[in-house]
């Protein structure tokens, strides 16, 4: 038996008997566990590179509930790459302008502007079960293509056996138990991960003593598409902080900081909720619009993450790695470039291209990602909640002062929305030899730009690449099992040239199968990228 | 030279974490007496009369 742990919002991958069941324990190269927005980018990205991937999750399908509803950029940009970024982006909704109240003054309004000559949005609110059916959707159609990925429902791992060569695995199915040897194991099963209960690992970090309450509403409003914030809302019961956010199908955001002491049963039951909601909507409108409850839910938070993302045989990806608090957008964006970063490491890797250090490196890399997200949430999480009076008095000076004068504006912080972090001075990264811009250095992902009719990342589709501005064409560069590919453009964009070259009037960059940079030249030297592709693979070459 | 108020902090978040870091642990008194201490400080760093005068305006 696999008893459900929570409702699903609908079936992706039903229960189906397989062999495995009959003839165990069979050896799978990848076994990935929980089939989230992690698991599923993760599988998704092993699959396209040839490499075998099974997922398995004690579901059938995504959990019910909006969860993570806000996807940056960065992520869109790796959906894209996986051939799910469209759809997310046609289903979802697009925002820019967001506005800060204090009680009940509007105290600046902000335009996010988004810088042109990109394909996708700055970031875009989408519920998070869209969000996987449309990465499942891409697996189904990868597998038509010959992708070796399996997604295994109501399959529920029971215990985990590290061992030197190999991971043990129980699996509890409706159909009885069975087992399964794992070359390397990644745990993407949450923030409460049995995986890492499983082995004993540690989860440590700060608690922050508050609770939020969530009410997915739906109805049709005339609200603008904009992000609302309100620090000490006007409206009653309304907590500390309220936010008001737009989502697909006519379902709208509502969130309450409700304080550390209280009845949760009491908050949550249905009067209760739509009295507080009835508060806040009539407070813009004079009047209560017809709304359905959807979803609603109390959730306190922590910001923390694990000392290690890789234990041996195993790794951690998202929120079973680090959790982060919601302000900013940083727990499903970070994860999915977790599943980024470890991807082509492992391909590489069990394709013998690789050795085994490199898989060190997606530890090294996350880590300092994780650290950073953290820190920017916990930030945010100070200012919303204040946690002393002295706190508490800086806070509303920057409020007022921000509703007077730009600069106060600088201070406000609802949260830093999630950009990908750049491994400045990592191992894996070369020389910056290019007096070119500071967001194009080594270690940064790249930004898109035009290129003819399309986009910079449509070429960048997982392998290393050489992209060369200006100048001649080079030859492909052969070395250590790789051979990048050459993308030379004679003819740069404004855009581009802008991002890539700034003052310089040719260059060479090598990037890695992630998008991050490498290294970077004002010209082609074979030698040199040669030794930046053994860098980048974690080959010790002295 | 007038009062510049538009964002001119790097890094506003790191700065606004060790502002209230440096109060860590203290009473309220001892936080009143930093704050005035730091208000002398950084204004003697800024100096020009007609600056201070235009900051001690924009708080009021």
């Amino acid at each position: 038996m696999v008893s459900p742990r929570y409702q699903t919002a609908f079936k992706l991958y039903p229960y189906k008997k397989v062999p495995d069941q009959d003839d165990s324990p069979a050896r799978h190269p990848v076994v990935i566990i929980g089939a989230g927005p992690v698991g599923l980018a993760l599988a998704l990205d092993l699959g396209m590179r040839g490499t075998p991937a099974l997922i398995l999750d004690d579901h059938e399908g995504p959990g019910l509930g909006s969860k993570a509803i806000c996807f940056a950029k960065r992520t869109l940009d790796i959906a894209t790459r996986l051939g799910a970024g469209q759809q997310m982006v046609e289903k979802g909704i697009v925002w820019n302008v967001g506005k800060v109240f204090h009680r009940s003054d509007k105290i600046f309004e902000f335009n996010l502007l988004p810088e042109a000559g990109h394909r996708n949005p700055a970031f875009i609110n989408l519920q998070q079960p869209y969000f996987e059916k449309f990465l499942h959707d891409a697996i189904r159609d990868a597998r038509q293509h010959g992708a070796p990925i399996e997604v295994r429902g109501m399959n529920r791992v029971t215990s985990v056996c590290p061992s030197d060569d190999h991971v043990l695995l129980d699996v509890e199915t409706p159909d009885g138990s069975y087992q399964i040897k794992a070359d390397w194991l990644i745990a993407c099963d949450g923030a409460r991960s049995p995986t890492r209960d499983m082995l004993g690992l540690t989860f440590d970090g700060r608690v922050f003593e508050d609770n939020f309450l969530i009410a997915d509403v739906r109805m049709k409003a005339d609200f603008p598409t904009e992000r609302w914030f309100w620090f000490e809302p006007p409206f009653e019961g309304a907590g500390q902080s309220a936010l008001l956010h737009k989502q697909p199908d006519d379902i709208w955001r509502i969130d309450f900081q409700l304080g550390w002491e209280i009845d949760r049963e009491k908050e949550l039951h249905p009067d209760r909720v739509r009295a507080r909601v009835d508060a806040m909507l009539s407070s813009q409108t004079g009047a209560v619009p017809a709304y359905e409850l959807e979803w609603t839910s109390i959730y306190t938070f922590q910001c923390r993450r694990m000392e290690a993302f890789r234990h041996g045989r195993v790794f951690f990806a998202g929120d079973s790695a680090h959790q982060v608090s919601p302000f900013g957008a940083r727990g499903a964006n970070s994860g999915v470039q977790d599943a980024e970063n470890l991807a082509w490491k492992l391909d590489l890797v069990l394709k013998g291209v690789a050795d085994e250090a490199l898989l060190q490196s997606y530890a090294h890399e996350r880590e300092f990602g994780a650290d950073e997200n953290i820190l920017n949430s916990s930030r945010a999480t100070d200012f919303m909640t204040p946690k002393s009076e002295n706190s508490q008095i800086f806070r509303d000076a920057v409020l007022e002062m921000a509703s007077r004068a730009p600069f106060g504006q600088a201070f406000v912080n609802s949260g830093r929305l999630s950009v990908p972090c750049i491994y400045d001075d990592f191992p894996l990264f070369g020389p910056d030899a290019l007096d070119g811009p500071a967001r194009t250095r080594p270690g940064a992902a790249c930004p898109d730009a035009p290129v003819g009719n399309g986009f910079l990342l449509d070429h960048l589709t997982g392998h290393f690449v050489l992209l060369v501005l200006g100048g001649d064409e080079p030859p492909p560069v052969s070395a250590f099992g790789i051979t990048t590919a050459v993308m030379h453009l004679a003819e740069v964009s404004p855009e581009l040239a802008e991002r890539y070259l700034g003052a310089a009037k040719q260059a060479v960059y090598l990037i890695r199968p992630d998008q991050h940079i490498v290294a970077r030249w004002p010209t082609f030297d074979a030698d040199a990228v040669a030794r930046c592709i053994a860098l980048a693979l974690g080959k010790d070459t002295s | 030279m007038t009062l510049n108020l538009n964002p001119n902090i790097n890094d506003a978040d790191g700065f606004y974490q060790e502002l209230l870091a440096v109060h860590d642990g203290l009473s309220k008194a001892e936080s009143d007496a930093l704050n005035a201490r730091l208000i002398l400080v950084l204004a003697n760093h800024i100096g020009d009369r007609t600056v201070l005068r235009e900051a001690l305006e924009a708080a009021k």
